[in-house]
């Protein structure tokens, strides 16, 4: 079995994000980047599919601009054996990436694509369930278990009234929960040997995908602020306050 | 065109937020159409006719509706988007996980999560984890979008009477099968809806302190909420999470107890009406957003809380 793993470069999860005053977008000039968390879940979970000996190679793929390779490098030192970039500069819409994703696919012919089930920066949620609609294949969405049984996964799903649990045949898309696993940290040898790891640079252009922008983004602002809060000084008050100034309990 | 609302049920009725998102699509376009797909689920689409905004009901019954799998669900619907403008759903689990596939379809991007229709193709939507609200104009002839669904007020839920039409099933998508859904079942009301929303996060320190959580709750009619870390920790179970990936809660009162307030969680709770913190670290972000911030042992203030909510005469429900 062949795991190809989708990874995207993000701002980190612990940035204070700032909106830009010309209202184009967030800051990202120096500020710190990492992997989007669940895709390290995405990740770990194929590198343990392969160390249980049910996978033969996990190859992890990017789509972005030259420095989201580092997202690549990072799954190299955790456990995938080889990379993919797929260059491309600006912002991808989830369209464009599933169908740049489906190319790779149609080219590297895994048996299943891991990726996170959210990213965290434009908050979307679209890219595993339309890859899985372009290729029409089952789609195991917000997993947080997943047992491979030969040609078959049984998934454990998270959703908003409990678990759900599913079986789907392979080949099949699974988006992954932080709740699936634990990612390891990468030791600083793997660091060294993940530079010697091959990964394949595409250009997206290459790949004959319209990737033309559908949405427009006419402008991004601060969400409005709370106004300050106070302090209460005990339980008496505090029961106080709710009871007579704010009027809710 | 018109618009067409996927609407959320359990075969049996509707589910809430439906109503929220009937709300969202209305504003798109008044002309609203709603799709029930399930099975045996005839008294959920009667229900969908009553809602006044909606002018028509289609339904579409078959067995292998009977567990919302995306993959059965999408064809039908791609097929009834022909005579439609706007495929609109809300954006909870069932949502998230269906509208996608519907769009690849349709080749179509869609538009996540809106909590404002500014008009029929520009809306506005929370991005990272709602420390950014981005307005987003929509530029493909046919637009898929997700509402959050407690943006939304609910719409009226009688006096509609849409006629009720079926239309037939497509072919079931056989790789991938349902096996079992475990809900968790409770009395309480639910952690979306409720007027009160009581949260235990990291700081209740094991699973058997969240009853500490659960009386505070009972006694104030209260939904549970939690932070990730408390749902990780195994404290208690993922349906209660609140934050960026879990529920996205606006009750008139929340209570945080023990949750430092990781930017991932205030994005599920900061627009609540009145936010209560309690918390021994007062540097701890959760009181940047607390109308109330109480600096204390939680172990020592929930019984002191109990004790002073029981001296009140009248609660509000």
């Amino acid at each position: 079995m062949k795991i190809l793993v989708a990874v995207k470069r993000v701002i980190d999860y612990n940035v204070q994000i700032r909106v830009k005053e010309d209202g184009t977008g967030v800051v990202t000039d120096n500020v710190k980047m990492s992997t989007n968390p669940p895709d390290d879940n995405a990740i770990e979970e194929a590198v343990k599919i392969k160390e249980a000996g049910k996978a033969t190679e996990v190859v992890a793929v990017t789509v972005g601009e030259e420095k989201a390779q580092e997202t690549v490098r990072k799954a190299l030192a955790v456990g995938a054996d080889r990379g993919i970039h797929v260059k491309v500069d600006g912002i991808l819409e989830p369209l464009a990436v599933s169908k740049i994703l489906q190319k790779i696919v149609d080219k590297e012919k895994p048996d299943l694509v891991f990726m996170g089930k959210q990213a965290i920066d434009d908050d979307c949620n679209q890219t595993g369930q339309m890859l899985s609609a372009l290729l029409n294949w089952p789609q195991a969405t917000f997993a947080s278990k997943i047992d491979i049984q030969d040609n078959k996964l049984e998934v454990t799903r998270e959703i908003d009234e409990g678990l759900e649990t599913i079986e789907i045949n392979v080949p099949a898309i699974v988006t992954c929960d932080l709740r699936l696993n634990e990612p390891r940290y990468a030791s600083l040898p793997n660091i060294m040997k993940a530079k010697k790891k091959p990964i394949e640079e595409i250009a997206a252009s290459d790949l004959g995908v319209d990737v033309s922008p559908r949405l427009e983004q006419l402008k991004v602002e601060e969400p409005p602020k709370r106004k300050a809060g106070i302090k209460v000084a005990n339980v008496a008050e505090l029961v106080q306050k709710l009871k007579n100034e704010a009027k809710v309990i | 065109m018109a618009v067409l609302l996927i609407a959320e049920h359990n075969n049996k009725e509707l589910r809430p937020f439906t109503l929220n998102a009937a709300t969202a699509a209305s504003q798109i376009d008044s002309d609203l159409h709603a799709v029930i797909i399930g099975q045996n689920s005839a008294d959920a689409a009667k229900q969908l006719s009553e809602l006044p905004v909606v002018k028509k009901v289609l339904s579409v019954e078959g067995a292998h509706y009977e567990n919302f799998t995306a993959e059965n669900f999408a064809p039908v619907i791609v097929k009834l988007a022909e005579n439609y403008s706007h495929i609109v759903c809300s954006a909870n689990t069932f949502g998230k996980n269906l509208m996608p596939r519907i769009a690849a379809h349709l080749d179509t991007s869609q538009v996540s999560d809106i909590i404002k229709v500014i008009s029929p193709d520009t809306f506005l939507r929370p991005i990272y984890a709602g420390n950014a609200f981005a307005t987003i104009k929509s530029n493909d002839a046919k637009k898929c979008v997700t509402i959050r669904p407690t943006s939304f007020d609910p719409c009226e839920s009688t006096g509609g009477s849409a006629p009720i039409e079926k239309v037939d099933p497509s072919e079931e998508f056989s790789n991938t099968k349902f096996i079992k859904r475990e809900e968790i079942k409770s009395d309480r009301p639910e952690l979306g809806t409720a007027r009160i929303v009581v949260s235990g996060g990291r700081g209740m320190q094991s699973g058997d302190n969240f009853k500490l959580i659960t009386e505070i709750a009972d006694k104030l009619g209260a939904a549970i909420g939690a932070s990730r870390a408390a749902v990780d920790a195994g404290y208690i179970s993922n349906d209660h999470q609140v934050g960026q990936t879990g529920k996205v809660v606006v009750p008139d009162l929340y209570i945080a107890i023990g949750i430092s307030g990781a930017i991932q969680h205030l994005a599920g709770m900061k627009e609540s009406k009145v936010i209560v913190a309690i918390n021994k670290d007062g540097e701890a972000p959760i009181f940047s957003v607390a109308d109330y911030g109480l600096e204390a042992d939680l172990f020592e203030a929930i019984p002191q809380f109990m004790e002073e909510l029981n001296k009140l005469n009248t609660i509000q429900k």
